[in-house]
């Protein structure tokens, strides 16, 4: 197997505004991020080449590339649900190693709160006959995503002893980072006990549990690595990736204790050739508590099962042994539908050394996994500096 | 017999249509390849373990376990009326596992690892739902 180490590198990012934006639609803020990013990278938009995108409109990729101007010669509209970022920049470098394309923006926005009072909302399900959800899960009541993941933390919960308060140490140490981020929704101090004390939403996931709804948007530039090298910033290079799906429905996951981060993640050490105990800072999907204990079992941070005592006394906050989300992540800083995009951010600002109060001191290899659809798919990126 | 059903129905289509005639019929039909012996759920024209297409319809046991479960305290749409309402994942005698609902059991009681029995949900005349309700002791 080919390897893409080192083939390319991220040398801007870009955040649109976020929150709360009901000014603005996802376009506008896909404009924002995409010219934040090229500013940081120094480069122009006619430098971009290979356009990465995903969204929930009909050919989105193909809109968003209009609406910006640009007339890629490589495009890749990927959905495999919030991972598809990480999806994309294996793709982007797989294209850029191959030379079908020199410099790559990966963009994304959702305005998700905005749009309930726009009255517009989007769904998993959608209704067409032909997904075989709507015909095996709906009728019983199914809806996604939070009972579709309770049904996996009742799972890891009964196999092998996790509790309610370890998943809560998970949001708790979120919201310690986003307390140190001016960009986080959420930044008041938060408990175990208030965690436990948040309304039950399907048994054992409470609100606290749950990551926010939120409107926001980012870009990242990728290019190849002799152009990368002459660019304003030092090159993140992209050292591993992986990506993987197993199933869709909840009722088709061949383990519900096991995501396809097991998969993504062991491609991804074995093209970087670094193993967990080397990586400085992780920056895992957090849609839920129990996303991010699966993720560190699979990726290899702890053994299948002991996620729950691994994440106890604040390993994952600020000052623990294994800083995880430190921008605040899905639960404490914000959640666009697809949160991807936002750990790619994180990762490289960590990696560039500019994320202030929260930095990470001697951050030089990141890893970004992101999660999408009922634990369906997970794309494994490791980054560095060096 | 006026009352109308407002949850959402399955779609039933031609590759589908022997199941939920079965479920009619109350048994529960499951998909079993002729080449290599695996059950697979959703039914299939085809076997997604090795993809031989020689796959026959056999009556399940109707017998499983709860393999997971959640008590859903916000709903679905059309499942308000119900909250809280339980939503599992069966395991079936056979292998395969498929989601549905307990019946005739308090939420609280239900657990992982109960053993379960199918039950027939006639929800409108022309569909049912197979249901599951804890094996008589």
């Amino acid at each position: 197997m080919g390897s893409l180490t080192r083939k390319a590198a991220i040398v801007g990012v870009g955040l649109s505004d976020l929150g709360h934006t009901p000014d603005k639609t996802f376009l506008q803020l896909i404009a924002q991020a995409t010219q934040r990013a090229l500013d940081d990278a120094g480069l122009k938009k006619s430098d971009i080449d290979g356009l990465f995108s995903a969204g929930w409109i009909t050919m989105e990729s193909i809109m968003v590339a209009e609406y910006l101007g640009i007339q890629p010669t490589y495009s890749d509209n990927t959905l495999p649900g919030g991972s598809a970022f990480e999806f994309h920049v294996e793709h982007a470098v797989a294209a850029i190693s191959a030379g079908l394309c020199e410099t790559a923006l990966i963009c994304y926005a959702e305005t998700p709160l905005s749009d309930r009072k726009r009255r517009i909302t989007r769904s998993f399900t959608t209704g067409n006959p032909h997904e075989t959800e709507e015909q095996f899960e709906i009728p019983y009541g199914q809806w996604v995503p939070i009972p579709t993941y309770a049904l996996a933390a009742q799972r890891h919960m009964y196999q092998y002893g996790t509790t309610s308060e370890q998943l809560a140490e998970i949001a708790v140490a979120a919201r310690k980072w986003a307390s140190l981020n001016h960009l986080a929704s959420m930044r008041d101090p938060l408990t175990v006990k208030d965690v436990l004390r948040s309304p039950m939403l399907s048994t054992p996931l409470r609100l606290l549990d749950c990551c926010l709804v939120s409107d926001g948007g980012g870009a990242v530039i990728i290019t190849s690595a002799e152009r990368a090298k002459n660019l304003r910033k030092r090159p993140v290079w992209v050292l591993g990736t992986g990506e993987a799906h197993t199933h869709r429905s909840i009722s088709g996951m061949p383990d519900l204790t096991v995501s396809p981060a097991k998969i993504s993640g062991a491609r991804a050490f074995s093209m970087a050739g670094v193993s967990p105990s080397d990586i400085d800072v992780l920056q895992l999907y957090d849609s839920f508590t129990i996303t991010v204990l699966l993720q560190l079992e699979d990726l290899g941070f702890c053994a299948k099962g002991e996620g729950g005592p691994f994440v106890e006394s604040g390993r994952l906050a600020p000052g623990g042994a294994t800083p995880a989300n430190t921008g605040g992540g899905g639960l404490s800083c914000l959640h666009t539908g697809m949160f991807g995009i936002f750990l790619l951010i994180e990762g490289a600002s960590q990696l560039w050394g500019e994320c202030g109060n929260r930095q990470v001191a001697n951050t030089k290899l990141v890893l970004c996994n992101g999660v999408g659809g009922n634990l369906a798919s997970s794309g494994t990126v490791i980054l560095g500096v060096e | 017999m006026t009352t109308e059903y407002k949850k959402p129905l399955p779609y039933i289509n031609n590759e589908t249509k022997t199941y939920w005639d079965g479920a009619r019929s109350h048994e529960l039909l499951l998909r079993r390849c002729r080449a290599c012996g695996q059950y697979h759920f959703y039914p299939r024209d085809f076997c997604p373990a090795c993809f031989s297409f020689d796959v026959e319809w056999v009556n399940a046991s109707g017998r499983g376990t709860v393999y997971s479960v959640t008590i859903c305290h916000l709903p679905a749409a059309g499942f308000k009326d119900l909250v809280p309402y339980n939503l599992v994942l069966v395991e079936l005698e056979e292998g395969p596992r498929m989601m549905s609902n307990i019946v005739d059991c308090p939420n609280e009681d239900i657990k992982i690892g109960l053993p379960v029995e199918v039950t027939f949900d006639d929800v409108t005349p022309e569909v049912t739902l197979p249901k599951f309700r804890p094996v008589s002791a």
